[in-house]
């Protein structure tokens, strides 16, 4: 399958097999009007099997919702064609309005104007828990 | 120390500060008798409460100090849809201090986010309930002299029972203390304070549903009623609230020193005849909770006696 090489934009490599498409959604990314290509089961020598996007333009992602999704990423950014920049995500210490806390109980389940924020409580197994209730995020 | 929403909020020479504070108003209370005079405290109660809101009520009165009172959600603008944060914002402006209860998790952080005076969480559903614990932690601290080498029993509804988790990290904080988990399959320990609170730093614990095989062993007995409000379902709460019921005739089997606490209120899982067993020290419990009010409150105005 050929999909054409992008000349400015960023290539998000190395996402986990069948998780491209939740990224593109998480990203937002449908809201762009430049080339977005989702390729998924690729074969990977490291990972046996993985999706990437690539983005016909240079926007600003959100690094945080990537990490959170899917920390093994890696971001290369694209100019004149060539490989300029490769970042490595890191998972953050906290994220507002991600992840919404489904806890009934939460102050955020009567309260519809209060952001949802989840820390990073437990970085080996990337356990986040809402700030108000302590529930665990379910990816 | 700005809020107190979380008992892990406290370092344990906080906690011991705060037991030191207590046992000084408990030995030489004239002396703090005027020590909060012109402070106003708020005790904002969203949700059915008679021995918390009486004791900080009554914790402030003994400091010297006055109390605003709203002791429903019904009678107060939280029944028109005004928002925690904004209630935070406009008791701020009448009081030195608030104390808060409500039903939904996380509302006392919510105020103490958007209050411009310190918030103390008065209990938040089943999450949290900080100052229960330091009633508890004096208890056990003037009961047994110590709060480390402990065999800890906690009995009851180990899931939804806000107090037994607090207690938990409290006291796992300590040196040389171990938990005795008794609680039916349903009412256990939710896996993740185990694995957070005890498994990652090689507390020992052991689980059992059989409360007097673990008697024998226990230097301090935490029973716990099931609690109604914690159930959606009404024929789960009907089949699990009698699991567990303390009498003096399953106290024989236990060590003389043993002391048994209990946040309140019993309903049925400590029969009334344990009262009057010079182990049994749930109304002692009651009052050193106001002591620790009073030590916390003064701390957090920070009124140097």
């Amino acid at each position: 399958m050929k999909i054409d090489s992008i000349k400015n934009g960023i290539v998000i490599d190395h996402i986990t097999a069948g998780r491209g498409l939740e990224l593109y959604q998480l990203l937002k990314l449908d809201r762009l009007d430049c080339s977005v290509a989702i390729i998924q089961n690729v074969h990977s020598n490291k990972m046996g099997r993985k999706d990437i996007i690539k983005i016909d333009a240079d926007i600003d992602l959100d690094m945080d919702i990537l990490g959170y999704a899917d920390p093994d990423v890696t971001v290369d950014i694209i100019k004149d064609s060539a490989l300029v920049e490769k970042r490595s995500i890191d998972l953050p210490p906290q994220l507002t309005n991600v992840i919404f806390c489904k806890n009934p109980r939460c102050i955020t389940a009567t309260e519809q104007e209060l952001p949802h924020v989840f820390r990073l409580t437990d970085l080996e197994n990337r356990i986040y828990r809402c700030i108000y209730c302590e529930t665990k995020a379910n990816k | 120390m700005k809020n107190l929403i979380d008992i892990l909020e406290l370092s344990t020479e906080e906690l011991d500060e705060l037991i030191a504070l207590a046992e000084d108003i408990i030995a030489r209370p004239e002396k703090y008798r005027e020590s909060c005079r012109y402070k106003k405290l708020a005790t904002l109660f969203f949700e059915p409460s008679t021995r918390t809101r009486l004791s900080f009520e009554a914790a402030m009165y003994e400091l010297g100090g006055q109390v605003l009172s709203v002791s429903s959600g019904s009678s107060s603008s939280a029944a028109k849809g005004e928002s925690v944060a904004d209630t935070a914002k406009t008791v701020s402006c009448y009081a030195d201090i608030i104390a808060m209860r409500h039903p939904k998790e996380g509302a006392p952080l919510v105020a103490a986010m958007n209050a411009t005076v310190p918030v103390i969480n008065a209990g938040d559903g089943g999450h949290n309930h900080p100052t229960q614990t330091l009633a508890d932690l004096l208890t056990i601290w003037r009961e047994k002299g110590r709060i480390t080498g402990l065999t800890i029993g906690l009995c009851g509804d180990l899931k939804f029972g806000r107090t037994v988790h607090s207690l938990i990290a409290a006291m796992a904080r300590y040196p040389g203390n171990r938990f005795v988990l008794i609680s039916p399959e349903e009412l256990k320990l939710p896996s993740y304070v185990k694995k957070d609170v005890l498994k990652n730093r090689n507390i020992p614990y052991t689980q059992t549903t059989d409360l007097e095989g673990a008697l024998p062993e226990l230097d301090i007995l935490y029973m716990t009623r099931v609690q109604r409000e914690r159930f959606f379902n009404e024929e789960d709460y009907l089949r699990l609230k009698d699991s567990y019921i303390l009498t003096p005739e399953k106290l024989e089997k236990a060590s003389k020193t043993l002391s048994i606490l209990h946040p309140l209120p019993r309903v049925n899982e400590i029969s009334v005849g344990v009262d009057a067993d010079p182990r049994a020290v749930y109304f002692k419990q009651v009052l050193n909770g106001k002591y620790m009010r009073m030590a916390l409150i003064l701390k957090m105005l920070e009124v140097e006696v």
